[in-house]
């Protein structure tokens, strides 16, 4: 096999959502690309499309009132938008996972652990009863829950946050499979805890080969775990670069904004924490400028009438700003600035 | 759970003393009595039926003797059917009203309960719009003119069912189409409402993303957390059904409860309205128990202390 296939492609996909307020264009025309193993972060604000991006993926938008209006997603070769609902079914859970942001609500409260984490391998992988108890209860310990085979019994309210995201990602692992989707997984915890279930994910990444891609607003999140990462604005990739050059040299004001905006105590102690001024724009009403314009550092004329380019600055280093170039450049003597 | 059962049960016994009590503070307070008619009884007369009746004895002592009696489960006799105790009457018209009232709301979860969930998955479809204009027309139509409606056609019209009075199955079809609609409606409601708040809810995201179809999503994952308002729902509206409904039992000329229940008021009965209230009250906490009761198997995070 190949190291460098791709597992998923992503390709100016695009999904609205027809709200009485007009067409909220959640994602439009974003492209990615996953290689097997790799591990992706799509960074961006509330509301920047990073959810629904994959949601759509694995085709779980609500419709009505969203809709996949645009673009392709192949999943290994399959093109997912095109399969019908049913084959959709024996790929979620199976082959693609996900975990989300708050466990505190994305486990049934209504049904046992043991149930909850059983359906997935009695479902996929034809396990009987006993077969897929067996197999909960290794899940269980596998991430880490004391005392599981006791645990395994109980309902999700008996469980901390910790402790139920745990819970999450081993239903997400139970099949084994090639993608898994992680949603926020640590927005919802105590920071303590947020080490501990990243820790994990790396952990069982490496130990089961899994690809993922990893959503989240926190920068310092993706910063340890991420070989690249997109930067997400108003439903559009902003940026796209590994993630050591997205932080070295960052090519996008916004990025550069994201950034500055990490609190570093170190430096900047009895400084004001520094903020991006302005709010995101409202997704249903769109200029035809860029949609940063209105926030950024950078802004000239030509910002507010024209979309700006999609330009690479580097080798895998794209940037979608009039003067991606020079805001590229510009980021270079800050390392050795700082250095 | 046992000890929780228990002090609910037990805190029954004063909370209907407490009422019987107030309904008979109510009646006392109401001007008039039972022997007053349009002609003003003698004076002798009216002594001698207070005195036998112990009116004639101070307000605590009447309020002492009714209470020990009762206490001791014996409400005495009716005022007006004389030499028949209110118990008898109870027992001798309670099953009339259970019987059309259980099976009323048996058809009425099942309309319910069916129309609500397809008009919350299918939600904005033609048969949502219907079936939710249909509850609508269900809620506002009024039973005494649904019954007489369903008389005109089904009785009068195509001879399917006898139009009134009590006497076989067919007797009690329309009756019990009569006071299950506006019951059906109201759990078609109920039902869409809370089928679609679950529907909506992150753990059926994760049900979906686990890649069950929506029929597993819908039974396995749904359903439960889905119809918690119909179980609260139940309680009160099944004690209600039980113990009798005026208007339909006026309609259909049924020998239920209700009946009784108004004829005792208008009478004013005392002995009888203080019986029914009695049993209507403890009827109405022994649903609510049996409600909180199911909320323990429907919902793992509810604990009994």
């Amino acid at each position: 096999m190949d190291i460098n296939e791709t597992i998923l492609s992503v390709d100016g996909l695009r999904t609205y959502f027809h709200t009485e307020d007009g067409v909220v264009k959640a994602v439009d025309g974003i492209s990615f690309e996953l290689k097997k193993g790799e591990t992706l972060g799509i960074v961006g604000e509330s509301g920047s499309g990073k959810s629904v991006t994959n949601l759509s993926v694995m085709r779980l938008i609500p419709e009505p009132p969203g809709k996949i209006a645009g673009g392709s997603v192949t999943f290994d070769g399959i093109d997912v938008l095109a399969l019908p609902i049913d084959e959709v079914r024996k790929i979620r859970g199976r082959r693609i996972a996900m975990i989300f942001q708050d466990p505190m609500t994305s486990l049934n409260p209504f049904l046992k652990v043991s149930k909850q984490l059983m359906e997935v391998t009695e479902l996929h992988l034809g396990h009987t009863k006993p077969q897929a108890r067996a197999h909960a209860l290794k899940m269980l310990k596998l991430v880490g829950i004391p005392d599981a085979e006791k645990r395994l019994d109980e309902y999700p309210h008996e469980f901390s946050g910790g402790m139920r995201q745990r819970v999450m990602i081993a239903m997400a692992l139970s099949c084994d499979p090639e993608l898994l989707i992680a949603d926020e997984p640590t927005t919802a915890l105590d920071v303590t805890i947020q080490a501990q279930i990243l820790e994990l994910i790396k952990d069982l990444k490496a130990r089961m080969g899994t690809s993922v891609i990893l959503i989240t607003h926190d920068l310092g999140v993706v910063a340890g775990m991420t070989d690249k990462i997109i930067v997400m604005y108003a439903g559009k990739v902003f940026e796209q670069a590994p993630t050591s050059q997205l932080f070295s040299t960052p090519a996008n004001p916004y990025t550069k904004g994201l950034l500055r905006s990490v609190p570093d105590p170190a430096h900047e102690q009895g400084q004001p924490l520094y903020q991006i001024p302005g709010l995101p724009p409202d997704v249903a009403h769109l200029t035809d400028g860029c949609p940063f314009a209105e926030r950024c550092d950078w802004v000239e004329e030509i910002c507010r009438r024209e979309f700006p380019p999609f330009v690479e600055v580097a080798d895998g280093h794209h940037s979608l700003c009039h003067f991606a170039r020079r805001v590229y450049e510009d980021s270079k003597p800050e390392i050795f600035g700082d250095m | 759970m046992l000890s929780f059962i228990i002090r609910r049960l037990l805190i029954i016994i004063p909370m209907a003393l407490l009422v019987v009590t107030l309904t008979w503070g109510l009646i006392r307070i109401a001007p008039g009595n039972f022997y007053s008619g349009e002609k003003k009884l003698p004076a002798a007369v009216e002594a001698n039926i207070r005195k036998k009746y112990g009116l004639d004895q101070p307000w605590y002592t009447q309020y002492g003797m009714m209470m020990s009696n009762i206490v001791r489960g014996d409400f005495g006799d009716s005022l007006k059917y004389q030499g028949q105790s209110v118990n008898e009457i109870i027992k001798r018209h309670l099953p009339y009203s259970a019987t059309i009232g259980i099976l009323a709301y048996l058809l009425a979860l099942a309309i319910g309960l069916t129309a609500g969930t397809i008009a919350a998955l299918k939600q904005n479809s033609a048969f949502d719009y219907s079936s939710m204009s249909l509850a609508m027309l269900g809620l506002s139509l009024p039973n005494f003119v649904l019954g007489p409606l369903l008389v005109l056609i089904f009785a009068f019209g195509l001879y399917w069912f006898p139009p009134a009075r009590w006497g076989g199955v067919s007797s009690i079809v329309l009756p019990v189409i009569t006071l299950s609609a506006i019951y059906a409606a109201y759990i078609a409601r109920l039902t869409r409402a809370g089928m679609l708040e679950v529907m909506r809810s992150d753990y059926i995201r994760t049900a979906r993303a686990k890649g069950l179809d929506e029929m597993t999503v819908l039974l396995r994952h749904a359903l439960r957390g889905g119809i918690i308002p119909v179980v609260s729902f139940t309680g009160p509206a099944l004690a209600a059904l039980l113990a009798g409904t005026v208007v339909v039992e006026k309609v259909f000329a049924l020998p239920g409860l209700g009946d009784i229940f108004i004829k005792s008021v208008l009478n004013r009965d005392e002995p009888l309205i203080l019986g029914i209230v009695a049993f209507l009250s403890i009827l109405i906490m022994l649903f609510n128990l049996a409600v909180d009761i199911a909320y323990g198997f429907l919902d793992p995070r509810i604990r009994y202390e």
